[in-house]
């Protein structure tokens, strides 16, 4: 159902613009140019190519029955390049980068935030409003400091980029030392402000969780501190698991912007290129398949949650 | 309210963090009416580092860093301040309304609010603006307030629902009052402090989500503001180039806004919520 919205949503938002973005690929070939008539024959072309020259709940059912066919049209910019190659060859670092940040970033804040909540006191102090202070820091602004101080000012890291110019993406060991080496500061930058921001979360959950009377009562029943925060801990996990599919989805505009700020060379930086070539296409394929992305995770979230919270796992399996 | 201001002062976070937003606030608002310089305007050469005249120096135009920075300040102020309104305003709307009414419409209005939380907001928010030609600040307020309250009426409409069942909301219905009068009179009071905190969150997403909007390329024209001097910026390389003048202040600006707001929300977190109050 979300799924459909954001398809349809896709599709129309970018069509809502005046103009017509054919006139202007060929406006920009006429300044080459060329001969008046081989530009309208080039016009019906290019309108019969992007499918312009059909009405418009034509081009939708076009659209839609061409997802299922991972075709995603073609890019403006890139003509006659397919909107799904670029973002084929962008995907893996978009995925490399992300995935492990968030799911690192999640475990270490998680584990930070029950043991602020736990210990209380100064540690509480101190360790939640630096993270309250990191975690609201956006993504892009860590990367860009860390890009002047740790790359320009003082050149350890490469300045940006996936790999070594001249290098070409293969499977050598020496290719992905060097892969590791431009990750190292885009990965520095979006995982301190993910733990930040998980323990944030962890920590408000397991404060609620420690009044509960059950761990009044275990107290009481003089059961070893561990063991009780171990069963805060499981949970409190509870709803920060809901809150890792949430993150996967509000972490992403930064992410994004992330990746442009080092010239990763991932889906942010293909999108930083296709908007400042306002090339619709291309756009439209790198929003798609961000949602499709999240709505993903959401779904792989849930289906984990089924088998992490026993009560959901033993009504599923039918016992009680 | 007196009461309520001096608990609030009682949250050293509060404090502070009102105090350091004061500071910006000023400097944003205050800053552009009193200085003489247009941001637009060249004012030295390309990437002058600071100096006494420009206190920041110039930018990859040769226009001065310092005076875009107060006009850019302001400028995002402005942006996440009408983002935060609309958001606030559309999610008590339907919050209230949801949790109010229950049933039929309760079940609609959470069916559209849920899926559109599921629907990452930046995805909307990226072709919302690529689709409005002609974006000033206040239009980019508008857009990303309008694809940012679901968050809120799904809070509102959980205290709503909780709020409804008291008996002095019973006694003004039997009093004739109409739904939009018991939700005014009888309910809105009570989540005050709910309600406008969760407009502080809204403002803090507001001026980050411009920022990552104007970084990408779509922030307002004709304008500066935070994020776009940070557009600026990566497009005219001044990262590789070292000019940190260019790009420091707007990156420290952006951080100390939002932080700000976060204080001012977690001190009255602090005070509002019982579960929270030191005694």
């Amino acid at each position: 159902m979300a799924f459909m919205i954001a398809v349809s949503l896709n599709f129309f938002l970018p069509r809502l613009i005046p103009g017509n973005p054919v006139r202007v690929l060929i406006s920009q070939l006429a300044e080459g140019g060329v001969q008046s008539d081989a530009l309208a024959r080039i016009y019906d072309n290019y309108m019969r190519e992007f499918g312009l020259d059909q009405p418009v709940y034509i081009q939708f059912f076009r659209y839609f029955t061409g997802l299922f066919k991972g075709d995603l049209g073609t890019s403006f910019m890139l003509y006659p390049g397919k909107v799904a190659d670029l973002i084929k060859e962008a995907l893996p670092w978009t995925v490399a980068l992300q995935v492990p940040t968030i799911l690192i970033g999640w475990i270490v804040g998680n584990v930070i935030g029950a043991v602020c909540a736990y210990k209380g006191g100064r540690f509480d102090a101190v360790v939640f409003t630096s993270a309250l202070a990191i975690s609201n820091v956006p993504y892009y602004c860590l990367a860009i400091i860390l890009l002047y101080g740790l790359a320009v000012h003082n050149p350890i890291f490469p300045v940006g980029g996936g790999y070594s110019f001249g290098s070409f993406p293969d499977l050598s060991w020496s290719f992905l030392g060097d892969a590791l080496y431009h990750y190292t500061l885009p990965f520095l930058s979006m995982i301190v402000v993910a733990i930040g921001g998980q323990a944030i979360g962890m920590r408000e959950m397991a404060l609620y969780e420690l009044t509960t009377d059950y761990v009044q009562y275990s107290k009481a029943l003089g059961l070893r501190d561990q063991k009780v925060v171990r069963y805060v801990f499981r949970n409190a996990m509870l709803p920060q698991i809901t809150g890792l599919a949430i993150s996967f989805g509000m972490m992403m505009g930064g992410a994004l912007v992330t990746e442009s700020v080092f010239s990763y060379p991932g889906i942010g930086s293909l999108l930083f290129t296709a908007i400042r070539q306002t090339d619709y296409p291309l756009i439209q394929g790198c929003t798609l398949i961000i949602t499709v992305a999240v709505l993903l995770a959401n779904f792989l979230v849930d289906i984990a949650y089924g088998f992490i919270d026993p009560r959901i796992r033993a009504a599923q399996l039918g016992e009680r | 309210m007196g009461e309520v201001i001096t608990l609030l002062f009682r949250s050293r976070r509060f404090i502070i963090g009102a105090a350091l937003f004061t500071l910006v606030l000023a400097f944003g608002v205050i800053g552009p009416r009193v200085t003489s310089k247009d941001p637009f305007l060249m004012a030295g050469g390309l990437f002058d580092p600071p100096s006494e005249g420009s206190m920041l120096g110039t930018d990859n135009l040769g226009r001065d860093v310092f005076t875009q920075l107060m006009y850019g300040t302001g400028t995002s102020l402005l942006i996440g301040f009408v983002a935060g309104i609309v958001a606030t305003v559309i999610g008590v709307a339907i919050g209230t309304l949801a949790g109010f009414k229950g049933g039929v419409i309760d079940e609609l209005l959470m069916g559209v609010t849920n899926i559109l939380i599921t629907i990452p907001s930046i995805v909307v928010l990226i072709l919302l603006s690529v689709a409005v030609k002609g974006r000033s600040a206040t239009t980019m307020g508008v857009i990303i307030g309008v694809t940012a309250w679901p968050w809120t009426a799904r809070a509102v409409r959980a205290q709503t629902s909780s709020l409804k069942t008291r008996e002095h909301v019973d006694l003004a219905r039997i009093s004739g009052y109409s739904t939009v009068e018991l939700i005014v009179k009888e309910i809105m009071p009570y989540m005050f402090s709910y309600i406008f905190m969760a407009f502080i969150l809204q403002f803090s997403g507001g001026i980050t989500n411009e920022a990552t909007l104007s970084m990408l390329g779509l922030g307002p024209y004709q304008t500066v503001s935070l994020g776009v001097m940070l557009h600026w910026a990566l497009l005219w390389e001044s990262v590789r180039t070292g000019a940190w003048w260019a790009f420091i202040p707007p990156v420290l600006f952006l951080a100390v806004t939002s932080f700000s707001l976060m204080l001012i929300n977690a001190g009255m977190d602090e005070v509002f919520n019982p579960r929270l109050r030191k005694s």
